[in-house]
C-alpha cells in the first residue's frame, strides 16, 4: 500500500470526529478493503438539509475481505431490534457471493467504523443500503482482477461463486477469496458506482432470513449495556427532581451516607449515590431528603393543547396547489375539524444505559444509543478532551423508537465515572426512562376541506402545529391544496419537557388527522370510503395497495357508518406506500375498543429481506395499538404522572388483531423503509373502524374507553 | 447478612447476601448471569421472569430470603449440552423476537404455563403471557411460537 498516498488522504480529511483510517487498517490486518460512501446523493442531501447536519464527504463504511475468505462490514448504523444486522449482511453477501454466515456485521463501534449520523428515519435500508451494494459489487471486481493474474486467466472468462474465482470455460482452474487476500493489504476507494446484481440474479436478497441475533438472544448471552460488568465498576442513581424545571431547595444526605459501601457524589444540583450493587444504591437514594421548589405553570394534559396553540410560531406553507377560494366555491360541502393527539412515551423494555470507564486520557463508552458519534462528540464536550480520545460501542439495544437518538444517561456516566475515577455504569429505572423521555409531541391538526356533488374533493386547507411535516402534504388528487405546517414536530419552547422523534415521527398525527377527515368527507357523501379514495387518487402505489388490502380483507363496499366495524386508511412514509384495513368491535357500555384483524399492504420498493420486513410490519400494527387505544402521558405543572406500565399501558397479548401482511412485489424499485411506515395508519384505521361501528367519530388520541363512551353519548 | 443456599441452573450455590436482596440484582451482578432483565422493577412487565421450582416469578419482586433451599433457573440454564430447548428453538425460527429484551421472560413464562399446560389453546396462551410486556410488537410470532414448541414437545418439557 502506498503509505504516502494515505498521508495525503488523511490530511485531507478534517473533521475529527473521523476515524484515522490509517490507525484502522493497522489494527484490523491483513486484507482486502473497500471503503465507501453513501451513494444516493440527491436523496442524501435533501435528508442532510433538512436535519441541518454536516455529513463527511469521505467514506462511511469499511468492509473486509479476510485472509481467512470471511467479509467484515464495519457501520456506524446499530441494532435495535429492526433486524439490520440480517439484512444488510444479506445484501452484502449477495454482492460478494460468499455464504451469508460469511457476513460479520461490526456496528456503531466509535473507533472501529466511520462516522455515522445515527440510526433512525427509516434510512440504513434506503441509503446505506444501496450504497453497501455497490461496495460489496467494487470488492468482487477487486477479486476478479487479482484472480486474473494469479490464475493468468482474462477477466471476462472469469466469475465468482460461494467465495470462490473461477474460471468460467474450466471450473477446475479457480482460487478462493482466502487465497486472493492471503498476505495483502489492498485499499480501494470505491469512486464510481459500480454495476450491482440485477434481481434476476439475487441468490440472498429477497429471501427470508431468520435474524441472525436470534440465537443470542433466546439464550440470555446477548450482551446489552447493562450487562457489561468491569472490574471495580460502581452503579449509580441520581437524584431526580419530582418536576422538571423544580429546582433544589435543601438535601440532608446523612442518612444515605450512612449505607455501607456507598460513594456519595454532590455537585451543585447533581447528587448521585454509588454502590457496587445497584439495588443497594437504590436504597440509599430513598434515604436521601431532599426538597424542590416546584413550579406551578399551570399547564396539564387537558389544557396543553390551549397552551400549544398559543404558543405557536408563525406557520410555513410546505406545500400549495391551485386556488383555495376556487376549491371552496366548487364545493358543495365544507368540513372543519379539528384533532388532537397527546404526549406519547417510547418506553423501550430496556431503559437507557451506559457504562463509562476513563483510563489515562482515554474514555470509553459502552451504551444503549442510536446515536454513537453524535455521543462521542457529547462526551469530547463535556470532558473537554479532543474527541478522537472518546470511544462509544453500542451492545445490542432493547429497543430505540427514536428516544435513543438522545444521549443524557451517556453523559450522566462519564461525569460521574471522571469524579469517582472508576467505571461507572448509570442504568435508568422504569421511573427514570419515563421522566427523562423525549416524548412524542402533543400536536393539533385543523383541517377545512370541501367536496362537490360528485364526490370529488375540491378543497384541502391543512394545518399541523407541532407534528411537523413528515406525512404532512397531502396526495390525494386535490386541485386546490395547502399545507401549512407550525412549529417542527422534533422539539421547541412550547412544550413543558422534552420532546423528540418517535417511530415515524410526525406522520403518525398527520395522518390520524388526514385520513378521519377524508372518511368524514365519504361518509357525508354517502360513498363507500374505499371507493371514496379511489376517485381521489391518481398515485398508482397507493391505489395498488388498497386494492392489494381490500382484496385480501374481503372489502365489500358499503357507505360508513355500516355497522361492520370496518375502517380504513392509507399513507406513506420513509418513501414507502402502505394501506390497511381493521375490522373493530365496540363495547358501547364500557367504551372498549376490541381491534380483532388487520390487513396491512405495502409497497417498499426492493424488500431486501422480506421476513425482516413482515416482522416490522407487524411490529408497527402492533405497537401502534398502544397510541391509538390506550398510550398518554398525563401530566401537572412539569410532573409526570405516569411513570410505570400500570397506568402507561402498551399493547399486551390480549389486544392483538389476527394481523395479515402483503409486501407488493416492487423488486426492481430501489428498496423503502420499512420499519415505520405502517405504525402511521393505526390511529386512522381505527378511528375509522369505530365510525363504521358505531357512527360515533373520534378526533383525539388516544381513543380510549372514555373519549369512546363521550363520543358515543354525543352520537 | 444471611447465609442462603439454593439450586441455581442445576448447580448448587451458597451466598453471604442480605436477606431482603431481590434475587433479580443478585443474578445480575452477584453472580453474573445477565439474561435475566430489568424491564420495570415492579412487576409489571415480566422481562425478570425467572423459575423457581418450575413456577414462573418476578425476580425483581423476589427477596433472596424467600430462594432458600429453592430451585432456580434462568434462561442461561435451558440450553442443555449445546442443545437448544425445543421453546427457544421455536422462538428462532418463528423470528419470535426483535430486540430481544423481553425474550428471556417470555421464554420462561411459556416454559412455566406449559408445564401445567401442555396443550394450550390460542386463547390460553393469551391469557398467560398477557402480563409480559414486549415493546417491539414480536406478539403474533410468539404466540406461534409457543404453539408449535407445545407441539413438539408433546407434554415433555
Ligand atoms: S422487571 Fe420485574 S416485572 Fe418488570
Ligand atoms: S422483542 Fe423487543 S421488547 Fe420484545
Amino acid at each position: 500500500m502506498n503509505e504516502e498516498l494515505l498521508d495525503l488522504d488523511f490530511k485531507d480529511n478534517q473533521s475529527e470526529t473521523l476515524i484515522d483510517r490509517r490507525e484502522f487498517i493497522k489494527i484490523a490486518g491483513t486484507g482486502i478493503y473497500i471503503l465507501f460512501t453513501l451513494w444516493d446523493t440527491s436523496v442524501f442531501a435533501q435528508e442532510r438539509q433538512r436535519r441541518g447536519q454536516n455529513l463527511p464527504a469521505d467514506f462511511n463504511a469499511f468492509l473486509k475481505i479476510g485472509e481467512d475468505g470471511k467479509v467484515t462490514c464495519f457501520t456506524g448504523k446499530i441494532e435495535m431490534g429492526q433486524g439490520i444486522i440480517t439484512s444488510l449482511a444479506q445484501e452484502l453477501a449477495d454482492e460478494l457471493d460468499v455464504k451469508f454466515e460469511n457476513v460479520k456485521m461490526v456496528m456503531g463501534d466509535t473507533d472501529l467504523c466511520p462516522w455515522d449520523m445515527g440510526t433512525f428515519g427509516s434510512m440504513s435500508t434506503r441509503f446505506f443500503g444501496p450504497a453497501l451494494r455497490a461496495a460489496g459489487a467494487e470488492g468482487r471486481r477487486v477479486l476478479i482482477e487479482l484472480a486474473s493474474q494469479q490464475l493468468k486467466v482474462p477477466m471476462k472468462y472469469l466469475s465468482t461463486e460461494n467465495g470462490i474465482v473461477f474460471d468460467t470455460r474450466n471450473r477446475k482452474n479457480k482460487i478462493s477469496y482466502a487465497m486472493l487476500a492471503k498476505g495483502k493489504k489492498i485499499e480501494r476507494h470505491l469512486k464510481e458506482k459500480p454495476e450491482v446484481k440485477k434481481p434476476s440474479e439475487f441468490k440472498i436478497i429477497g429471501k427470508p432470513e431468520n435474524r441472525r441475533d436470534a440465537y443470542e438472544k433466546v439464550t440470555g448471552k446477548a450482551k446489552y449495556t447493562g450487562d457489561i460488568q468491569l472490574p471495580g465498576m460502581l452503579y449509580a442513581k441520581i437524584l431526580r427532581s419530582p418536576v422538571h424545571g423544580a429546582k433544589l431547595v435543601d438535601v440532608d444526605l446523612s442518612e444515605a451516607k450512612k449505607v455501607d459501601g456507598i460513594q456519595v457524589i454532590h455537585e451543585g444540583d447533581f447528587i448521585a449515590l454509588l454502590h457496587k450493587y445497584p439495588d443497594v444504591a437504590e436504597i440509599a437514594l430513598s434515604k436521601v431528603k431532599a426538597k424542590f421548589d416546584k413550579p406551578k405553570t399551570g399547564i396539564n394534559d387537558k389544557n396543553i393543547f390551549d397552551h400549544l396553540l398559543k404558543s405557536a410560531s408563525n406557520g410555513e406553507v410546505v406545500a400549495k396547489a391551485g386556488d383555495l377560494k376556487k376549491g371552496e366555491g366548487e364545493a358543495e360541502n365544507i368540513f372543519e375539524e379539528t384533532y388532537l393527539d397527546g404526549y406519547k412515551a417510547h418506553s423501550p423494555m430496556e431503559p437507557h444505559t451506559a457504562v463509562a470507564k476513563i483510563e489515562g486520557d482515554k474514555v470509553t463508552v459502552w451504551a444503549s444509543t442510536q446515536t454513537p458519534f453524535p455521543a462521542k462528540d457529547e462526551v469530547a464536550k463535556e470532558l473537554s478532551i479532543p474527541s478522537k480520545n472518546v470511544r462509544i460501542i453500542p451492545p445490542f439495544l432493547g429497543g430505540g423508537f427514536g428516544g435513543k437518538s438522545r444521549n443524557n444517561q451517556i453523559i450522566e456516566a462519564v461525569r460521574l465515572a471522571k469524579l469517582t475515577g472508576k467505571p461507572v455504569q448509570v442504568a435508568w429505572t422504569r421511573e427514570e426512562e419515563f421522566y427523562n423521555d423525549s416524548f412524542r409531541p402533543a400536536a393539533i391538526v385543523k383541517i377545512k376541506s370541501g367536496i362537490n356533488g360528485k364526490g370529488k374533493i375540491t378543497l384541502w386547507d391543512y394545518h399541523v402545529y407541532y407534528a411537523g411535516e413528515r406525512g404532512a402534504p397531502v396526495f390525494y388528487d386535490i386541485p386546490n391544496n395547502s399545507t401549512t405546517v407550525y412549529g417542527s414536530g422534533w422539539g421547541g419552547n412550547a412544550h413543558p419537557f422534552a420532546t423528540g422523534a418517535w417511530r415515524a415521527p410526525g406522520n403518525n398525527t398527520n395522518t390520524f388527522a388526514r385520513e378521519s377527515q377524508i372518511d368524514i368527507m365519504a361518509a357525508k357523501a354517502k360513498i363507500d370510503p374505499l371507493e371514496f379514495r379511489l376517485r381521489n387518487l391518481n398515485d398508482k402505489k397507493m391505489i395498488n395497495v388498497l386494492k392489494a388490502a381490500a382484496e385480501k380483507f374481503g372489502w365489500k363496499p358499503a357507505a360508513a357508518p355500516s355497522g361492520r366495524g370496518f375502517g380504513i386508511a392509507c399513507g406513506t412514509d420513509a418513501g414507502t406506500t402502505v394501506a390497511a384495513i381493521a375490522e373493530v368491535k365496540v363495547n358501547k357500555q364500557t367504551g372498549d375498543v376490541q381491534v380483532k384483524r388487520v390487513v396491512c399492504a405495502q409497497d417498499m420498493g426492493l424488500a431486501v429481506n422480506p421476513e425482516g420486513a413482515t416482522i416490522q410490519m407487524e411490529g408497527c400494527i402492533t405497537m401502534g395499538l398502544g397510541y391509538a387505544l390506550k398510550e398518554d402521558i398525563h401530566f401537572r405543572d412539569g410532573e409526570i404522572l405516569d411513570l410505570n406500565f400500570d397506568t402507561y399501558e402498551i399493547p399486551r397479548f390480549s389486544w392483538l388483531p389476527k394481523i395479515e401482511t402483503i409486501i407488493i412485489d416492487n423488486k426492481n424499485a430501489p428498496p423503502q423503509g420499512g420499519g415505520e411506515p405502517a405504525i402511521i395508519l393505526m390511529g386512522a384505521v381505527v378511528a375509522n373502524a369505530i365510525f363504521d361501528a358505531t357512527g360515533a367519530r373520534l378526533f383525539q388520541l388516544p381513543m380510549n374507553p372514555e373519549r369512546v363512551k363521550q363520543a358515543l353519548n354525543k352520537n | 447478612m444471611a447465609d442462603i443456599k439454593f439450586k441455581l441452573n442445576g448447580k448448587q450455590v451458597q451466598l453471604e447476601v442480605d436477606g431482603d436482596r431481590r434475587l433479580l440484582w443478585v443474578l445480575r451482578t452477584d453472580l453474573g448471569l445477565t439474561g435475566t432483565k430489568y424491564g420495570c422493577g415492579e412487576s409489571f412487565c415480566g422481562s425478570c421472569t425467572v423459575l423457581i421450582d418450575n413456577e414462573d416469578v418476578r425476580s425483581c419482586q423476589t427477596s433472596m430470603k424467600d430462594v432458600q433451599g429453592k430451585e432456580v433457573m434462568t434462561i442461561e440454564g435451558l440450553e442443555k449440552n449445546g442443545k437448544l430447548h425445543p421453546l427457544q428453538s421455536a422462538f428462532v425460527e418463528h423470528d419470535a423476537l426483535q430486540c430481544g429484551y423481553c425474550t428471556p421472560g417470555m421464554i420462561l413464562t411459556a416454559y412455566s404455563f406449559l408445564k401445567k399446560n401442555p396443550k394450550p389453546s390460542h386463547s390460553d396462551i393469551i391469557k398467560e403471557m398477557d402480563d409480559n410486556l414486549c415493546r417491539c410488537g414480536a406478539h403474533q410470532r410468539i404466540i406461534s411460537a409457543i404453539e408449535s414448541a407445545s407441539k413438539k414437545m408433546e407434554g415433555g418439557l
